[in-house]
């Protein structure tokens, strides 16, 4: 039997992904915030939620720190508590898990919870550079190395490994299109082809264009509650029944490429696992975390959804794809929906909500009961995983 | 630098980079557990020990995985496309590096490398030398 709630999903809400152009992140939170209180009318923002955690990778982007008390100040939330979270792209994931955390304690009843972030005011050798310093500076950045280039070293060690293909990657990205066009918030929604995936130009070989997500400007949020007061806000609960969040080093080089796993996954997996009770085998519809192909590939096999060094073949036989087995990121993915660092583990559970609820529309997964979100952050060095489940 | 001169630097990365300029690959290792620790840190992540030694690595290894970068920070846009590699030292310690070769093909899992330092620019901070790695014929 699924283990008790820890918390519960009340509400969610999401921006529309994109190059949003004359908007900055206050203004995309507020977009987000509003949708989130309109599918909660019986909630009294001012009085209900007790406090803020926003994930956020940089104040580089838009020159603003201090996210938490901006957020709270646009969003008519003071003097209520509010505090920016950081974890490179687990950002979000990390919000969620700190005001999980509080509930759980007992400290907080009510809070929000997800992130922001505004990348494409800057040129995108700019956003690049803030980007890498999710890696190492010291040594990895100091070598040479970038961002997708530490997931080139890890794609490449498990080709070499485990003969994964370019193809297999490619099959990855085109199925996050096929997703990303259902999904109207989407950043991207077209179609690709395998050949068109395949013929782009080598970023960081052997990832190429298309295997990379996108620089997005977004913001999602969750309001969480305690487990016994949720249906006072909604007939459709989402509780959070696991969650786990671990990190790994961050120097590049003292990955595992032996066995081409994410430390940090595994231990984050296990975690959530082990406090929601249920098995990989148990999960109805997961979102990735596809910052480049490699990376859902490896969460494949990190996760349980099948064994080490088999990840290509779910890709190849299509269990991962809407209408599969083991739909994953129906959303899109980081490739298609986009990827605003510090909002993109909230996107994820913004997605499993409206899946767990019935409102996922043209990329429901049917029946899903339940969901479950991995958000990983820097060079493996940060992972989230967060299941949810329909409430009884 | 003395032997002893030697051991009486701190355990941090602008020390272990002043090493590099003069040819030296230098590790921290904890005299209690007995482990080596690269890069250098000034507490011992094994036991919490500060009772460390500087010790010097070979500076050989093998190549574990690679990438080849095209797209790259200003700093290395001249390069591209040049190769990254992590490498396990013989020691059996990772380490990281531009692989310096005009011959992509020669890089391979598995092959053997040596190390050595580029002195960088000296007049912005920080003015340290890359580690690369060159293959060993």
């Amino acid at each position: 039997m699924a283990g008790k709630p820890i918390a519960t999903i009340v509400s969610a809400g999401m921006s529309k992904f994109g190059r949003r152009e004359g908007f900055y992140w206050r203004e995309l939170f507020l977009e987000a915030f509003k949708e989130a209180l309109e599918r909660c009318p019986t909630l009294d923002p001012k009085t209900d939620i007790k406090a803020t955690f926003l994930g956020m990778m940089s104040e580089g982007f838009e020159r603003q720190g201090h996210a938490g008390a901006t957020a709270n100040t646009w969003a008519g939330l003071l003097p209520k508590a509010a505090i920016r979270t950081e974890a490179a792209c687990a950002s979000a994931g990390a919000a969620i898990r700190f005001g999980v955390a509080t509930i759980a304690a007992g400290f907080y009843d009510i809070v929000l919870a997800g992130g922001a972030e505004k990348m494409t005011n800057l040129s995108t050798p700019e956003a690049t550079e803030l980007i890498n310093t999710a890696d190492d500076f010291h040594f990895d950045q100091w070598s040479g190395l970038t961002f997708p280039g530490f997931f080139a070293l890890m794609a490449a060690a498990h080709m070499h490994k485990y003969k994964t293909t370019e193809e297999d990657l490619a099959r990855i990205s085109v199925k996050s299109h096929r997703s990303g066009v259902l999904n109207p918030k989407a950043h991207f929604r077209k179609l690709i082809t395998l050949e068109k995936a395949l013929g782009s130009p080598v970023v960081s070989w052997p990832l190429k264009l298309y295997d990379c997500c996108p620089i997005t400007d977004g913001s999602a949020l969750l309001i969480i509650t305690k487990p016994e007061i949720a249906r006072r806000f909604t007939d459709t609960p989402i509780d959070i029944i696991g969650q786990g969040f671990a990190c790994d080093s961050i120097l590049a080089f003292e990955k595992d490429y032996e066995t081409v796993t994410f430390r940090a996954n595994v231990e984050a997996g296990r975690e959530a696992y082990a406090t929601a009770n249920i098995e990989p085998k148990d999960v109805d519809v997961a979102e990735v975390h596809d910052c480049f192909t490699i990376s859902e590939l490896m969460a494949y096999e990190d996760l349980g959804f099948c064994e080490k060094g088999e990840g290509a073949a779910l890709i190849r036989e299509g269990v991962v794809e809407l209408g599969g087995k083991k739909p994953v990121n129906p959303s899109g993915g980081l490739k298609c929906k986009g990827h605003p660092v510090g909002a993109t583990g909230a996107a994820q559970l913004y997605e499993i909500y409206l899946q767990l609820i019935g409102q996922a529309d043209g990329r429901q997964v049917s029946g899903a009961e339940v969901g479950l979100a991995h958000n990983l952050g820097g060079p493996g060095a940060s992972s989230v995983v967060t299941i949810c489940k329909r409430g009884d | 630098m003395t032997k002893e001169e030697t051991q009486e630097q701190p355990f941090t990365i602008d020390q272990f980079y002043s090493f590099c300029e003069k040819g030296k690959l230098m590790a921290s290792k904890c005299r209690d557990c007995g482990k080596t620790i690269l890069p250098p840190r000034p507490l011992c992540p094994h036991c919490y020990s500060d009772n460390l030694e500087w010790t010097e690595l070979k500076g050989e290894g093998t190549i574990v995985t690679y990438t080849a970068i095209h797209v790259a920070p200003p700093e290395f846009e001249d390069l591209v496309p040049y190769i990254i590699g992590v490498v396990k030292l013989d020691e059996g310690l990772p380490f990281i590096g531009m692989i310096k070769t005009d011959n992509f093909d020669e890089v391979k899992v598995g092959t053997r490398v040596s190390i050595a330092c580029e002195v960088g620019k000296k007049e912005t901070w920080p003015s340290r030398p890359r580690i690369v790695f060159n293959i060993i014929s």
